[in-house]
């Protein structure tokens, strides 16, 4: 049996431990924010953050989480209003919206570590998170939006 | 645009009492095709149909099925196309608001599930959503509109003249007295819907949202939180999930298969045999096993332990670089005439330089981020699905068909498609859903397709070898053009082995070239098909607008010539060319008459991506500048790529300057954007997109294999230059595809300029390191 805290909430799970979080968290905690794209940590789609460092959920089984408090991308901001959130929205970022929750968490872990990123750093940052729409060059604009944006903006 | 909610039909409980349109109790199926006013010239009786009116079910405009106004004033809005990303939740429902003068702060939307007696034509493809629906949708809140004046005017006992709707309230003129539009909701409802004369539309210089582009996604809020529901994340009571383990070559059977060991992983409940369907096997699904489990993971390890006995069957061989010698082959032999200007072998004698080329595009996948999924439950002789599909209506024709029910006793909720690009117009994956709801005892089933699954199964784009030979004369100037394409047809899926490309797949791009060559000649050689053949974002355009692109810049260079000057003047003066006259009959469904090929639109998108560009500015070492022009969907586009190579050949792309010409626009913003994922599309394809074959089963697996531009490769800067649209009367045109073609010739002509290789076979990959 393992323990898992998902944003702030604790549950018990006796199930196979070498399901992968992303599975445990759409399956077992019907939390669907965080999506399903490849499996193999080569989209980023199903970014969470474990103590707040992005992680590919896919690829994570629930027994390697340890007490590492999960973060998914409903716990990002209780009101949704992340900065980085904000700015998506400003930014008119999502066509379909489906990888963005991966591009958020992932870009929250970016600015969490470096809070003024410069565009290679964010080119680094988010080059293992696919968007087949094509958003890129909005992300660019949301992140650096957020990056100047004042704290709780 | 904080406080949206998606609402998805189905899912969603009502809250409030609603009124018009209050479910199925006001019901009626309303004004069909071509009896409404604007467009009656579009669909007289026994003429043909075009645009909508052409389209399966037609066109439905009746405020009573698509608005209904709660008491507290809120208007919900049901949007009856699926939303992949091209933002139809947010500019449908916004044409219907602004004509009934809501205020969108007030505005709901819901989705309408698969029923196109009741809302007309739901295929959402082709680039055909707000080009078809502009004036029905418009049509369609003016009559609210009007039914809300009457019934205010009603109300106060005056004439309904003296009543005019202004964002939300009903004001009557003379008194300066109002009402709030969840006031009189329930008396409009009874009013008669205006039709013909009596309809009256807004002049457009009073629209408040119609090509303003100032309003948020409707669903913004929902994608940036985790909210939004696609069809992978549809969660109902006591479901099971299943993934499925499909033939790996098209037509491939099974002569037998072992459960026993799927059926020992814990948490699996089942295993479960698809029968396939014979080729052609249009939208059904493959042959396959199901494992249903109480989790995707267990349904996952359970499929690693079935046994299968697969018998390959006729497509075994397939082989991509084989069959790439045979579309060469074929390309070099004369094939079937498809457009014959003038006579080309004697002006090819004649001509003072001859150039050949032949270029070659891959197949592609559509790789939408969310893999097909959908769920479905069958209740007594009632089955319910909701999935992520492009035209829910053909999906419920498909399901009734195989449980063998009723359409009506079938219902298919549309979810938010996260991607669909061609790839969700087949549902095959919702009729799976509904063959394994059979097996659950009244318990929704889940049916997950892995990114593996997705890559191996798909309805490929086309492969494609276009062949190109010109004549120039001596001042460089073409005065003969042999275009031969070849590749198999999307037919393919609906026929038996037919060889030959549609109508509607030459007239992409092919057949109604508009340049200006006395002597013309363009040819479908013969190619069968081994694999599914299906529509990609762009469809056949993408390999004639490669092809006949790149081979204006060889040209130019044969001639000694600035290819944007050499392109203008192949393009010609400007003059509006009925496409019937270029051998088009098809005009992507629409009236010839409203949309002849306007060469002065396709000039200007040439020379305004060109001039944002700086076209002819002095560049740093190892910089070119590429550029490519293409009609498609009814619509001019026209980009210019900047491209640096560096001595290791290595490629980065400063900037992209695209200009579409759609006509009108609805939501500027969103045509933006479509451009902007156009372009990045486009790369994608160039640089990387391939699927290739060998015993007939596809060679790439996952993002590994099939690879997409990541960030980092994107182009640090992409403009966008919209055409001004002008006049809401003028017929609109598409804007989802037709950004993609011009792309790829624009890269390669960029990389040639910059002094590296011509590139004629796709994708480039590390052809530039060679």
């Amino acid at each position: 049996m393992v323990t898992l805290v998902v944003n702030g909430q604790s549950a018990s799970f006796e199930g196979d431990p070498q399901m992968p979080l992303l599975w445990y968290l759409r399956d077992v905690r019907q939390m669907t924010g965080t999506k399903f794209g490849c499996g193999m940590a080569l989209c980023g789609s199903c970014t969470v953050h474990l103590d707040g460092v992005a992680t590919r959920s896919c690829v994570t089984p629930v027994s390697a989480v340890g007490n590492r408090k999960i973060t998914t991308i409903e716990g990002l901001h209780a009101q949704g209003r992340h900065p980085l959130q904000v700015a998506w929205r400003e930014q008119g970022v999502p066509q379909c919206g489906y990888c963005q929750s991966g591009q958020i968490m992932q870009a929250a872990s970016l600015l969490a570590q470096n809070p003024k990123p410069s565009d290679a750093d964010i080119d680094a940052a988010m080059a293992g998170n696919l968007c087949r729409c094509g958003t890129y060059t909005r992300i660019r604009a949301a992140i650096k939006q957020a990056a100047g944006a004042k704290k709780g903006a | 645009m904080d406080a949206t909610t998606t609402l998805i039909a189905g899912v969603r409980k009502p809250t409030r009492r609603e009124f018009l349109a209050a479910g199925a109790s006001f019901g009626g199926f309303a004004l069909v095709a071509g009896l409404s006013d604007a467009d009656a010239a579009d669909a007289p009786a026994a003429a043909p149909k075009y645009g909508a009116y052409g389209m399966p079910n037609g066109v439905v405009e009746n405020p009573l099925v698509f608005v209904s106004i709660a008491d507290d004033g809120v208007v919900t809005i049901t949007c009856h196309r699926a939303e992949m990303g091209q933002g139809v939740r947010t500019g449908v429902p916004l044409i219907v608001a602004d004509e009934m003068e809501a205020d969108w702060a007030m505005v709901r939307v819901a989705q309408a599930p698969g029923d196109e007696p009741r809302y007309g034509n739901q295929d959402t493809d082709g680039s055909r959503t707000t080009r078809h629906f502009f004036m029905p949708m418009r049509r369609c809140g003016a009559a609210a509109r009007q039914m809300l004046e009457a019934a205010a005017a009603a109300r106060w006992s005056v004439p309904a003249t003296e009543v005019e709707a202004r964002n939300h309230q009903l004001v009557h003129k003379p008194s300066g007295r109002t009402l709030g539009f969840g006031a009189v909701a329930r008396e409009a409802a009874t009013q008669p819907v205006p039709a013909g004369d009596a309809l009256r539309l807004k002049n457009p210089s009073q629209f408040r949202y119609i090509g303003k582009g100032k309003l948020g996604l409707i669903d913004g809020f929902d994608m940036s939180t985790g909210r939004a529901i696609y069809g992978q994340d549809v969660v109902l009571p006591n479901m099971l999930f299943a993934v499925v383990a499909r033939a790996p070559v098209l037509g491939a059977t099974l002569s037998g298969f072992d459960g026993a060991e799927a059926m020992k992983v814990a948490g699996v409940r089942k295993v479960v045999a698809i029968k396939g369907s014979p080729i052609p096997s249009a939208f059904q699904p493959l042959e396959g096993v199901a494992v249903i489990a109480d989790s995707t993971w267990a349904a996952m390890q359970g499929r690693r332990a079935l046994k299968l006995d697969w018998q390959d069957g006729p497509n075994a061989s397939y082989n991509s670089a084989t069959y790439r010698a045979s579309l060469e082959a074929a390309a070099r032999q004369p094939g079937k005439e498809i457009r014959n200007d003038g006579n080309v072998a004697e002006a090819m004698k004649g001509a003072a330089k001859t150039v050949a080329a032949e270029y070659y595009t891959p197949h592609l996948t559509q790789a939408p981020m969310e893999p097909p999924a959908a769920t479905a439950r069958i209740d007594g002789d009632r089955c319910e699905v909701w999935a992520c599909v492009q035209s829910p209506q053909a999906a419920r024709n498909d399901i009734a068909k195989r449980l063998d029910m009723p359409a009506d006793k079938v219902k298919v909720n549309v979810t938010l498609l996260g991607g669909g690009f061609g790839r969700k117009s087949k549902a095959d994956f919702a009729t799976e859903a509904a063959l394994l709801a059979r097996e659950t005892e009244g318990r929704p089933v889940k049916v997950v397709w892995t990114r593996e699954d997705d890559l191996h199964h798909s309805f490929y784009h086309t492969v494609s070898v276009d062949r190109l030979e010109a004549g120039l004369d001596a001042k460089g100037k073409p005065v003969a053009w042999l275009h031969r394409s070849v590749g198999p047809t999307i037919m393919s899926l609906f026929m038996p082995d037919p060889k030959q490309m549609a109508g509607f797949e030459l007239g992409m791009g092919l057949t109604n070239v508009p340049f200006e060559i006395p002597n013309l000649r363009i040819e479908n050689p013969p190619a069968p098909a081994y694999t599914r053949i299906g529509w990609y974002r762009a469809v056949a355009n993408i390999p004639h607008a490669f092809a006949i692109q790149s081979f204006v810049a060889e040209l130019a260079q044969a001639a000694g010539r600035d290819p944007k000057d050499y392109l203008l003047e192949l393009i010609g003066p400007p003059r509006k060319l009925d496409p019937r006259s270029l051998g088009d009959q098809w005009n992507h469904g629409e009236n010839p008459e409203l949309y002849m090929v306007d060469t002065g639109r396709l000039r200007r998108v040439a020379e305004t991506a060109a001039k944002g560009a700086g076209w002819g500015r002095k560049l740093a070492k190892g910089h070119g500048l590429g550029i490519a022009a293409h009609y498609s969907f009814v619509s001019y586009v026209a980009a210019v790529v900047e491209v640096a190579v560096d001595a290791q050949g290595r490629l980065e792309i400063p900037r992209i300057d695209i200009a579409i010409d759609c006509g009108a626009m609805v939501n500027p913003e969103r045509v933006r954007a479509q451009m902007e994922g156009a372009c990045i599309m486009g790369l994608s394809n160039a640089m990387l997109g391939e699927v290739s074959f060998d015993k007939g089963r596809v060679q790439q697996d996952n993002f590994n294999g099939y690879q997409l531009l990541r960030m980092n490769a994107a182009p640090r800067r992409i403009e966008v230059h919209l055409m001004p649209g002008g006049d809401y009367a003028q017929p609109m045109g598409g804007v989802g595809e037709p950004g993609v073609p011009p792309i790829a010739p624009a890269l390669c002509n960029a990389i040639f300029a910059a002094g590296g290789k011509r590139i004629r076979q796709l994708p480039i990959r590390n052809q530039l390191q060679a």
